[in-house]
């Protein structure tokens, strides 16, 4: 563990790594290259990176043309954001009371959420789609959102945070005359921003990324998030226009990917800690 | 849990439960309505023949659960996602260990090469499946133009052939993890305290196999443990891949448990049918769980 290395030292080390990063950076690399390149160029498959003629400008053009992007971007958003809200919503009071609180049923409930762990989201689906389907609410933003609105994993998190607040903090805000709703709000939550934003970047990753419940519920461009524009614009726009749908797929990723750019440490931090705890 | 006797225990009773059950009743409402009753009317589902569209189902007992035995493709499916898992699950945390190790070895380029690793992991998967269907396309993908360049005249059709398919689409698998476990290993890693190095280094171990051979592995071991248990359950949820590139195809050889899932309940609407094929895919992950608490019985674990 020298910690002030040479460069010749480091290099093996380095050289490596850049091996390896070059690897995983590819398809980032092939895709953002073919977007830029004119249909003929493409099949004729040769290796240049670098296009020969710039086609850029018609390629996105073709694709702002005929799929609502913003349509779908506007939809992953509301999406992502209403199940944010409901989940913490939800899940910072219940997390709050199972740490700090004593009532009845209390360790069921620790129980239920433990247990609801360990169900993956796949297998409620099967019912859950049969029920929005008689309720009439395929393809609506409620069907989309509502099924994550409960996270137990969430509540999990914010239980074992929480119970690594000092009671005096809750004592005090107490006899300040605070009622408890307000002091899950005021007092607790602020003290567990970096929980909540951890959770938060956890959740939008996974949800922006879903593909099996949107495709399940939604028909059409209407309500399509980004992942099934991709898809749309594959099977219906796209076929062999390979150009074209570098483009679609360039633009889809780029709202997470350039988040995740500006705030890196807090996404891979994240990540790991919910990860960790998961 | 029933730990200390908080002070704030005796200060309102009372209203300490009525407020615990209010904080906890919407979270509970929505537990019981999205969680507990779908999970519970699915493994229900599977013991009927309901359809739908049809006007009432039967129960049927065991009869979905015996036609899974008998089919073929049911089969199939069963034996790819194993290989996928198979796969994916070591190379990518081989791989990951090993970006983690040499990332942790080195100050230069730390942040840099984190981020590199960790993209795939925010991309959105359906975007980059299209890339990658690009980039293994049998004839104007890069892959094969560089193959054919170096002299192979005849490269493998990748995502079309049935003999490559569920390597190729295990290659992007392994493409999507290798940055979760990475991030999920430097955790780890930066937990080992580095007096134990130089312990380990005035002790003889001079080279760096050695120390993390003494050091290193045997405190990552709970940390591997997670690592292998969530690989595992998220390889065998594999589903994106399959649904935007091969659609289980070519006959068949990509078909996997949940795609499979997916196309009786939501194609062929035998709801029936495939709730007990979720209840298989269920099982497989309570069972992965259940290896994982046994083997951190017999571990000894730190921290």
């Amino acid at each position: 563990m020298d910690e002030r290395r040479s460069w010749l030292a480091d290099a093996p080390r380095l050289l490596l790594l850049a091996a390896l990063g070059l690897l995983v950076l590819a398809p980032y690399v092939w895709m953002v290259s073919a977007s830029l390149k004119p249909l003929d160029e493409l099949f004729r498959a040769s290796l240049a990176l670098w296009p020969e003629r710039f086609f850029a400008v018609e390629n996105y053009g073709k694709v702002f043309a005929r799929v609502p992007v913003f349509q779908y971007i506007w939809n992953g958003i509301v999406v992502c954001a209403g199940i944010l809200a409901f989940q913490l919503l939800f899940a910072v009071p219940a997390g709050y009371a199972l740490a700090k609180l004593r009532f009845p049923g209390r360790d069921i409930a620790f129980g239920a959420v433990m247990l609801g762990l360990l169900v993956p989201p796949h297998v409620p689906a099967l019912p859950l789609y049969v029920g929005f389907s008689q309720l009439g609410m395929l393809n609506t933003y409620a069907a989309l959102i509502l099924p994550f609105t409960i996270s137990v994993f969430a509540i999990f998190l914010f239980r074992q945070f929480f119970k690594a607040l000092p009671d005096e903090l809750i004592h005090a805000a107490r006899l300040d005359g605070m009622s408890e709703a307000g002091i899950v709000w005021r007092v607790v939550l602020p003290n567990a921003w970096p929980a909540a934003t951890a959770f938060a970047i956890f959740s939008v990753v996974a949800h922006w990324n879903d593909l099996f419940w949107p495709l399940i519920v939604v028909e059409g461009p209407s309500r399509a998030t980004p992942a099934l524009g991709v898809l749309f614009f594959r099977s219906d726009e796209a076929g062999d226009d390979f150009a074209a749908l570098m483009a679609a797929a360039v633009i889809m990723t780029a709202p997470l990917v350039l988040a995740f750019l500006f705030a890196q440490r807090r996404f891979v931090e994240g990540i790991a800690t919910t990860g960790l705890k998961g | 849990m029933s730990d200390a006797v908080l002070p704030l225990r005796r200060a309102a009773p009372i209203g300490e439960a009525l407020a615990g059950l209010m904080l906890t009743a919407p979270a509970a409402i929505a537990y019981a309505v999205m969680l507990l009753l779908p999970t519970l009317a699915a493994v229900a589902l599977a013991f009927t023949d309901y359809e739908l569209g049809m006007p009432g189902f039967a129960w049927i007992g065991l009869d979905n659960f015996s036609e899974l035995l008998a089919d073929r493709g049911f089969a199939v499916s069963l034996r790819n996602t194993v290989i996928y898992v198979g796969i994916v699950t070591p190379l990518s945390i081989a791989l990951g260990l090993g970006a983690a190790l040499l990332i942790e070895a080195g100050i230069r380029g730390r942040a840099l090469f984190r981020a590199v690793f960790f993209l795939p992991v925010v991309s959105l998967t359906v975007a980059m499946a299209a890339a990658w269907q690009y980039l293994l396309h049998p004839t104007i993908g890069p892959l094969n133009a560089a193959l054919r360049r170096l002299g192979i005249a005849d490269p493998p059709f990748w995502l079309s052939s049935s003999d490559w398919v569920l390597a190729s689409l295990a290659a992007i698998g392994v493409w999507e993890n290798l940055g979760y476990t990475m991030v999920l290993f430097l955790a780890g890693l930066t937990a080992i305290p580095r007096e134990l190095y130089a312990a380990a280094q005035m002790d003889g171990a001079r080279r760096a196999v050695d120390r993390f051979r003494l050091v290193t592995w045997p405190l990552l071991g709970p940390t591997t443990l997670f690592v292998v248990t969530i690989t595992l359950i998220r390889s065998v949820r594999v589903f994106d891949t399959v649904a935007v590139l091969t659609q289980g195809g070519p006959n068949r050889a990509s078909e996997v448990l949940l795609y499979t899932m997916y196309r009786e309940g939501f194609t062929y609407l035998r709801l029936g049918y495939s709730a007990a094929i979720t209840l298989v895919f269920l099982v497989i992950v309570l069972g992965l769980v259940w290896l994982q608490t046994k083997a951190l019985d017999r571990k000894i674990h730190y921290g």
